[in-house]
């Protein structure tokens, strides 16, 4: 999660310097749930992640250079310059590549699970990130209602970090908490304090072990608050500033660092070292893209199709 | 003889025969055997490969996506091609992105039952082969036989990239054919479903055999119209249109879908751009109406073009 927030914070210094074209969307406060759901999946599971789950796909098995070349636009990354930022993932190695459609991911991974009971791969399972926002969606429904009819071991995590881009809670749903949704779909409802990793490992570790053991869908919802704006272009001036006074607004790495020492499992010298080795990390895997060649559009293939005979071209030019 | 209905139904059973990565996935389509029993038998010939989905159209497809990701075939059911615009994102964003986005392809195949009958009205009779069609990444088929829905089911579902498999209700009872087809022309190429020298009607699906009557009825005023049938909209086959216009000078585009923006349209601006000067008259083309599909028969038989206005279209065209 250390690494995460090092990487992200470096991106976001390379956006206010004008060096990334688009947007980025930063995890900030989101680590400890994202990276507990990256390290509760092994080899062979699904992760579909979203916006704010750097620290998720790290610990799943993405590649430091996945990030940085994607974000640069590079012609070796996984995207190829076609999509950025965000929206990579490599579908072989279980990685969805989201599209910004909230709750279309979701439905994806039901059918990487169902294709593996076809198949007799057991023992697999799916996560999904989201956020509040996506709860509202048609898809959301649809999605998790159909992995609890097929009894899918998925394992949907909705990050409730108080606000959709701008809106609050308030005027994204009216029930008392969103876990209360679980009981509707049929499935397992587990709730979890975002800002704190030891309780975040535990239980989406153990919504993931039910998963796997063949117990269908499980609900998992974590409270915290995002620490950063919807994206690096967003002051959050409209973040209340009551929130920030709350233990949901802890920052979780801060958190996570005051356990570390004070049960003797890390001192402060460590910590440092940590943030350092991260640091060089991150600047090595930025340099390396930096100096990657951007996709030319004289090589591009233009080409939609897998079947190149079947592609149309550009009729009508002359 | 085999009606139209029962080749798609036929295809399906040998893709399942024949694939063990085949599944059908869809409302009502295990025992039910769907609203129009096109699966009817293949859950208790297949069991676990046919299977009801709940009503979640959006769902549907992601989960064929992913099933598709991860190396199956799935053939998705919807009802009516009318319901698939619930899952609209999902075929558009998700499944007509992925080859290009992350170079995996995206092998699904959805049949949309497609198409005015009488008394279907708004919303169990539409055509959106041209929405599809707008979309890179995706392939449209429109059979307008009973031979070309055997043969181009199984090649859709063998095909590495998804495709929009475009099913007219109004021929699923009213079509037959002797046999099924051995051999098929493939994807992407248009069939010269009549010869004839004055002019070209270019059409596809249910409005092909309107435009056959059309074309009988103005032979025997001594016309002879060569009749296109597209096969398939996207890839759109423009060599075999051009060359036809070229015989004839002449075209008429038939579409039963809405006119603006559409196939028709699109067949007029490539014979406009790529074959002007092949033109003895004006391109023209015939489309419904451009209201909601109408439910009484009295306004839907108006409302679609039909034998009788096609030959009135095409007796203007001559007349040019």
């Amino acid at each position: 999660m250390l690494l995460a927030r090092v990487a992200e914070e470096k991106i976001a210094s390379l956006f206010r310097g004008g060096r990334i074209t688009g947007g980025v969307f930063l995890g900030k406060g989101q680590e400890a749930i994202s990276v507990a759901t990256g390290i509760a999946l092994k080899e062979g599971d699904i992760f579909a992640p979203l916006i704010r789950d750097q620290a998720g796909r790290l610990a799943f098995g993405e590649s430091l250079l996945d990030f940085t070349l994607t974000y640069l636009g590079a012609r070796s990354g996984p995207m190829r310059g076609r999509d950025g930022n965000v929206h990579r993932g490599r579908p072989r190695d279980g990685l969805l590549p989201m599209i910004s459609h909230l709750g279309a991911m979701v439905s994806v991974v039901n059918g990487m699970l169902l294709a593996h009971r076809f198949q007799g791969k057991t023992g697999t399972v799916g996560a999904a990130s989201l956020g509040d926002g996506a709860t509202s969606t048609g898809a959301f429904h649809e999605s998790l209602n159909q992995a609890a009819v097929e009894k899918l071991p998925l394992v949907l995590v909705v990050t409730n970090n108080q606000y959709a881009y701008s809106t609050p809670n308030d005027r994204q749903f009216a029930c008392a908490d969103l876990v209360d949704k679980a009981i509707g779909y049929g499935v397992n409802g587990h709730s979890v304090d975002g800002t704190d990793l030891a309780a975040c490992l535990q239980v989406i570790g153990d919504a993931v072990r039910t998963a796997r053991e063949g117990n269908g869908p499980q609900l998992v919802v974590a409270s915290n608050l995002r620490l950063a704006g919807h994206g690096e272009h967003d002051d959050s001036h409209y973040i209340s500033s009551h929130f920030k006074k709350l233990p949901l607004g802890r920052d979780c790495i801060e958190v996570a660092q005051s356990h570390l020492l004070r049960n003797g499992w890390a001192d402060a010298p460590s910590l440092e070292v940590w943030a350092r080795e991260c640091a060089v990390q991150v600047d090595e895997a930025v340099a390396f893209a930096l100096r990657e060649p951007a996709p030319d559009p004289a090589l591009e293939e233009w080409c939609a199709l897998s079947h190149r005979h079947l592609a149309e071209g550009n009729p009508g030019k002359p | 003889m085999i009606t139209y209905l029962e080749a798609i139904r036929e295809a399906q059973r040998k893709a399942l025969e024949n694939d063990p990565r085949v599944y059908l996935y869809g409302q009502d389509i295990g025992l039910f055997g769907g609203a129009f029993k096109a699966t009817k038998s293949l859950a208790q010939s297949f069991p676990g490969r046919v299977i009801d989905s709940p009503i979640c159209e959006d769902a549907m497809m992601g989960s064929a996506i992913g099933a598709a990701l991860q190396g199956m075939r799935p053939v998705i059911e919807m009802q009516f091609a009318d319901f698939s615009t619930v899952g609209f994102n999902q075929i558009v964003n998700q499944a007509a992105t992925m080859f290009w986005r992350t170079g995996e392809s995206c092998p699904i195949t959805v049949r949309l039952p497609s198409g005015g009958t009488p008394g279907s009205g708004p919303f169990h009779s539409q055509n959106l082969e041209a929405l599809y069609a707008h979309y890179p990444g995706l392939i449209i088929l429109t059979p307008a036989t009973v031979e070309d829905a055997y043969s181009m089911l199984l090649e859709a579902i063998a095909l590495d990239d998804p495709v929009i498999f475009c099913e007219h209700k109004y021929l699923y009872y009213h079509l037959k054919a002797e046999s099924l087809p051995e051999t098929a022309l493939p994807v992407g190429k248009a069939r010269i479903a009549r010869t004839g020298r004055d002019a070209t009607v270019v059409t596809y699906s249910a409005m092909l055999h309107e435009a056959l009557a059309a074309a009988e009825e103005l032979a025997t005023q001594g016309w002879e119209i060569e009749i296109i049938d597209l096969r398939s909209i996207k890839p759109l086959d423009t060599d075999t249109v051009l060359a036809s216009v070229a015989r004839t000078g002449r075209i008429l585009a038939v579409g039963e879908a809405w006119p603006w923006g559409g196939v028709t349209a699109e067949v007029l601006a490539r014979v406009a751009t790529d074959g002007f000067n092949l033109l003895d008259a004006p391109p023209m083309r015939l489309n419904s109406k451009d209201t909601p599909v109408p439910f009484h028969p009295n306004l839907w038989g108006t409302h679609r073009p039909t034998a009788s206005t096609i030959a009135n279209a095409l007796r203007d065209l001559l007349r040019l």
